[in-house]
């Protein structure tokens, strides 16, 4: 048994080890090691092709994932009084929103929303009241933001549904009966007890939006972000450069997590 | 300080009949138990109380007023949640000190009665711990202490101590009987357990099905059952209810308590087998096989030793004897 999952892990987490470890090649080979070095890094972080997707993948992920996080914890909130055939029906289309293939959702939404610019572009411009050309819908940073948004949202639902399903309701009453209103309620007992929840759903939006390729290069239009960059390079072959990018993005995701890790038990402790 | 009045009250849940007209009254400053098998409306008679649902029709009255349509902050109740239902990121002092706080108190008052309530519960070493560091009997004193601190007229407990081991139990139970004669307030106290409603409560109302059997002294109920659902509710181990025409008793029932017979090895009334011997040291209880009778209880003082298949006689006190007709109520 524990062989079995000395080997599940090993598997898992050479490959990383491999690209984390060849980030540090002197040489320009991505599979013969030559001696430490750091230039890699400074390369890829002097590249302002690099530094330009960078900052497109932090945008687009921060802001999705706000988006997901609020919209998905009121949604979860809110579906907390329904029932029935209803309930069932929003049930079906969450998980249907989470386990479609990516490449279905890029390819839908990109159709989606071309189709849908194509009507919107030219009634914007009968409208537009100013003299100057009025501004044409495109793909770009809005329908990222919005398509990994939408996506990431349902994942929050689930995480945080998953949070309430643990609550003790007993605690909303004994709120009730202590005199504190039901926004008072919400803040002191649903609030911190779902928090957990809205965390790591942020968290996991954020890397969802961070990470993701596919519907990425479908709705990214004239954007570049981290992986459609990664993607694009690859084709001309892997260089350190691009394990070096890869290390970096690990490790921010590490540090993201342990900070949460560490906001929780704080919190935990705090009063 | 306040009586509490409950007339006609109804509350279904999706037009299943939960509460079916009930009338209650309880005197100032009385500790009543409530005690019924699971699932007839204790909680949901409760909450009722406490203002958390708001009941179909009929009224509840606390000192007079009419607190029916009001919001639980209103209506100067506090009740103990049996799973404690203790604020997990707030520390005791916290806990305790969060419905003051809410009612509007300074922080200085505040921190003033819950230094009092802690001491008259011993929790002061414990005031900086978060509820998951601290023992299921500790919890409990905090949920209490979090009624208590907030001096309201009328106390619902709802199974508080039911979490607890059982030496733990009696402790606080001695603990609950301590703290209602030394505060004195109207209490409601829900149990599964006959000693607690028995030992502590100056009145026991056993509910079924969503409506009042019985109300009165512990003793009274005890003793003088309206029905058999009480009888048979009421007293450990059961009431037997045998046949009143084969003992040529009036009535369909006869109802026996289990201490109320007398076994010998030599004659008797009723004869049969030990089937089953339950010895507790302080008790023994037997279960004995009759031909005209079928299975009678018998409870004995102390230890005694029976062997399994030993041929009893039975001998009842009449006295003690209660009768019911086939509808199950008392005949007298
Ligand atoms: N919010 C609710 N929605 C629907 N049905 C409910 C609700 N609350 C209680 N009930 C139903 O009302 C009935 C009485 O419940 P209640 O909790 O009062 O029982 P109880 O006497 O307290 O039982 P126990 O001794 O097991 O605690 C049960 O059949 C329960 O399923
Ligand atoms: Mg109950």
């Amino acid at each position: 048994m524990r062989i079995y999952a000395l080997a599940v892990y090993l598997f898992l987490y050479i490959p990383i080890g491999i690209i984390a470890l060849f980030s540090f090649n002197a040489g320009r080979h991505a599979s013969q090691f030559q001696g430490f070095s750091t230039q890699w890094y400074g390369k890829a972080l002097s590249n302002p092709f690099v530094m330009d997707a960078f900052q497109t993948s932090l945008t687009v992920a921060l802001a999705s994932a706000v988006l997901a996080t609020l919209f998905g914890t009121m949604a979860a909130l809110a579906l907390q009084s329904v029932r029935g055939r209803l309930r069932l029906a929003f049930d079906a289309l969450i998980y249907i929103a989470v386990m479609v293939p990516g490449i279905v959702i890029g390819i839908a939404t990109l159709i989606a929303l071309v189709t849908l610019f194509g009507w919107l572009n030219p009634i914007l411009a009968a409208i537009w009241p100013f003299a100057a050309k009025a501004p044409q819908l495109s793909l770009g940073y809005g329908s990222l933001i919005a398509a990994h948004g939408l996506f990431a949202m349902a994942l929050v639902i689930i995480i945080v549904r998953a949070r309430m399903a643990g609550m003790d309701r007993s605690l909303i009453e004994a709120s009730a009966d202590l005199g504190a209103t039901p926004w008072g309620t919400f803040r002191q007992v649903t609030l911190p007890q779902i928090f957990p929840g809205i965390l790591a759903g942020f968290l996991l939006a954020f890397t969802f939006s961070f990470d993701d390729f596919i519907i990425a290069f479908f709705v990214a239009g004239s954007q570049t972000t981290l992986p459609v960059y990664v993607f694009s390079s690859i084709r001309r072959g892997v260089t350190p450069e691009i394990n070096a990018i890869g290390t970096m993005v690990l490790a921010v995701s590490l540090l993201l997590l342990i900070t949460a890790q560490a906001i929780l038990q704080r919190g935990r402790k705090a009063e | 300080m306040a009586s509490l009045e409950i007339s006609a009250l109804t509350k279904s849940f999706d037009g299943q009949e939960v509460l079916r007209g009930l009338d209650l009254s309880v005197g100032d400053g009385e500790f009543w138990a409530l005690v019924g098998p699971s699932g007839c409306g204790k909680s949901v008679l409760l909450r009722n109380i406490a203002g958390l649902v708001t009941p179909d029709s009929g009224t509840i009255r606390l000192a007079g007023r009419d607190v029916t349509r009001l919001a639980p902050a209103e209506r100067d109740i506090a009740m103990v949640f049996q799973s404690y239902a203790l604020y997990p990121h707030l520390s005791v002092a916290g806990n305790l000190g969060i419905g003051l706080r809410q009612a509007g108190l300074s922080r200085a008052d505040t921190a003033e009665a819950v230094r009092h309530v802690a001491d008259l519960l011993g929790l002061g070493p414990l005031m900086n711990r978060l509820p998951q560091e601290l023992s299921g009997g500790e919890r409990q004193r905090v949920a209490i202490g979090r009624a208590i601190v907030r001096k309201p007229s009328l106390f619902l407990f709802d199974e508080p101590l039911s979490n607890l081991d059982a030496a733990l139990r009696v402790h606080m139970r001695i603990e609950m009987a301590d703290l209602h004669r030394r505060l004195g307030r109207t209490t409601i106290y829900v149990t599964h357990d006959q000693v607690e409603a028995m030992t502590l409560a100056d009145r026991i109302v056993v509910m079924n099905a969503g409506r009042i059997e019985q109300t009165g002294r512990p003793m009274d109920v005890y003793h003088d059952p309206a029905n058999m659902f009480v009888a048979g509710f009421i007293g450990s181990p059961r009431m037997n209810f045998l046949d009143a025409g084969r003992l040529g008793r009036p009535g369909r029932h006869v109802g026996i308590r289990p201490e109320h017979i007398t076994v010998s090895r030599v004659s008797g009334a009723v004869s049969g087998t030990v089937d089953h011997i339950e010895t507790l040291g302080s008790e023994t209880n037997l279960l004995v096989r009759t031909a005209e009778l079928g299975f009678v209880t018998v409870r004995l003082f102390g230890h005694q030793e029976f062997a399994a298949n030993e041929t009893v006689h039975l001998d009842f006190d009449r006295q003690r004897e209660l009768y019911f007709d086939a509808a199950g109520q008392r005949l007298r």
